[in-house]
């Protein structure tokens, strides 16, 4: 994309004078600052959804205009903007017993590594900010700066709750990395390649005579890969049935507690950025990303921005759908499944696959 | 002639300058009334007992223990996989060996109990333990009801 840009630039007159760097510089911040509106949109998208689905599962209307004045808007479609806006009036409190130097950093490192992880993130053919050789290596490895961050928010904030909140939460997040990683190996295995759009390309074509090329199909083990896969994803985002790190009913917000005001309107803007990572790399690697479920059929790039927002957000659907169908796990139970279970059978599941390719060729 | 990763720069320090302008925003819009009330450290409207500087559990640097010899398997897995196609067989038994390596280090943590988020001092059922049982606590009918699900550890062989 910055490429694309920078090529752009030099057929405009007044740009063609610049210094080289200063067009890049300006390629990228253009491109940066339509992604980060993407993150806030998404924000905001996803909260509605989320009361909205919340809502109909418990069977409620969810929020929605009252009455004259319609106070947020029809169907409650205002509900979101006006809890931004309440955020940004809202009073910045510190505590005064906190370390302030890392209770002001913590905010930052969280979202700006769920913000850089954007770049490698392909949206169709075209849309990918910039097409790492190292793709898959770089979006796994930044997603894991949010933990420092977490940390930093907890230890800072100088209370118990946020501390138990910010251990129990980095357990758990560099626990599920494992098997999250070595189901992600079995991938890269079939595909000989780290960049995201070679791996969305290798899931051309048909396979079993009807079904979709997509890796979730490909073989047993790499459709034993998927679950494992977005279950430690969903694992990674803190989200129930694995939010014991923000459980309501024992540690109020977990590392949050102490936040409030737009501070604490960048955590909830992170949680949701990953939580669109998440969907995002799951379709993207074992759904096919941008490839139309019908090779050849509804294929351009416009279909191909379609495509993976419906894949990415029937995730997110399933991620909302889960937090009202289980309960949450308790601790050891959370441990035993990452490190009984999913660790070992991502193992196994990676022997399959160098079996099955071995076989195959 | 410029990496991709000059753009991760450029993006980082855009993303520092987006999140501190609505900081910077909030501090002009919103009020500041600051009372030592508000000041205080939150625990459930009580005042706060001692500080954060609490026992903490030991299996928090356990995990961290495990997930570091794991994650480091990982990263080397990485531009294995890459290779795997052109390798074959050769990479494939390669790696099952150090995998294998491995396996018996997850095997020994899993039977020392390293892996329970619950480390029983006593590993009872197994060894020398064996006769050891963990029999509901005995007791009386009115309490039972009520729901006591505590449980207490007999001896079987001198009871």
């Amino acid at each position: 994309m910055v490429d694309l840009l920078l090529q752009k630039f030099s057929e405009v007159s007044f740009l063609s004078g610049m210094p080289s760097a200063l067009l890049f510089v300006l390629a990228a911040t253009l491109i940066a600052l339509p992604l980060f509106m993407f993150v806030a949109v998404n924000a905001l998208v996803a909260v509605y959804a989320e009361r909205k689905i919340s809502a109909f599962m418990q069977d409620r209307l969810g929020p929605m205009g009252q009455g004259v004045g319609l106070h947020a808007g029809k169907w409650g479609l205002l509900q979101t903007v006006a809890d931004a806006i309440k955020l940004l009036i809202k009073e910045d409190i510190i505590p005064a017993l906190a370390d302030r130097k890392l209770f002001i950093l913590a905010p930052f490192i969280l979202f700006v590594g769920a913000f850089i992880v954007f770049v490698g993130i392909p949206f169709n053919q075209h849309i990918l900010v910039a097409d790492f050789n190292i793709g898959v290596f770089y979006i796994i490895a930044m997603s894991s700066i949010g933990v420092i961050g977490i940390i930093m928010a907890g230890y800072s904030s100088n209370n118990k709750w946020s501390l138990y909140g910010a251990m129990r939460s980095a357990a758990q997040i560099i626990s599920y990395e494992i098997p999250l990683a070595l189901s992600l190996i079995t991938v890269i295995m079939l595909v000989g390649s780290l960049k995201m759009q070679d791996i969305i390309i290798a899931q051309h074509g048909l396979i079993w005579g009807i079904l979709p090329n997509w890796f979730i199909f490909n073989n047993p083990f790499t459709f034993i890969a998927f679950f494992i896969f977005f279950i430690s994803g969903v694992a990674e985002v803190n989200r129930t049935p694995f939010d014991l790190p923000e459980a309501e009913s024992e540690l109020v917000a977990g590392f949050h507690t102490e936040y409030s005001g737009m501070r604490w309107a960048f955590f909830f803007l992170a949680e949701y950025a990953n939580m669109f990572i998440v969907a995002a790399m799951t379709s993207i690697i074992f759904l096919g990303g941008w490839q139309s479920p019908i090779p050849g059929f509804l294929n351009g790039p416009g279909w191909g921005l379609f495509w993976f927002f419906s894949k990415a957000g029937f995730l997110i659907f399933v991620m909302m759908w889960f937090r009202w169908t289980f309960p949450r796990l308790r601790t050891d139970q959370l441990m035993q499944m990452c490190w009984k279970y999913f660790l070992p059978f991502s193992l196994i599941n990676l022997l399959g696959v160098g079996l099955w390719d071995l076989w195959l060729n | 002639m410029y990496t991709n990763f000059g753009t991760v720069f450029i993006f980082v320090i855009i993303g520092i300058i987006l999140v501190a302008f609505p900081l910077l925003l909030q501090r002009i819009l919103a009020p500041s009334r600051k009372t030592p009330d508000k000041l205080t450290t939150y625990e459930c409207g009580e005042d706060a007992v001692g500080g954060a500087w609490i026992q903490f559990n030991i299996r928090f640097y356990v995990v961290a223990l495990i997930f570091i010899i794991f994650d480091v398997e990982v990263i080397l897995l990485f531009p294995w996989a890459v290779v795997y196609k052109e390798l074959g067989l050769f990479a494939f038994v390669e790696m099952m060996i150090f995998l294998a390596i491995l396996s018996v280090g997850l095997i020994y943590i899993w039977r020392k109990g390293d892996l329970d988020w619950v480390k029983y001092s006593v590993p009872y059922g197994r060894g020398r333990y064996k006769k050891l049982k963990i029999v509901p606590k005995q007791v009386p009918a009115v309490v039972a009801e009520i729901g006591d699900r505590g449980s207490t550890i007999v001896d079987v062989t001198t009871s």
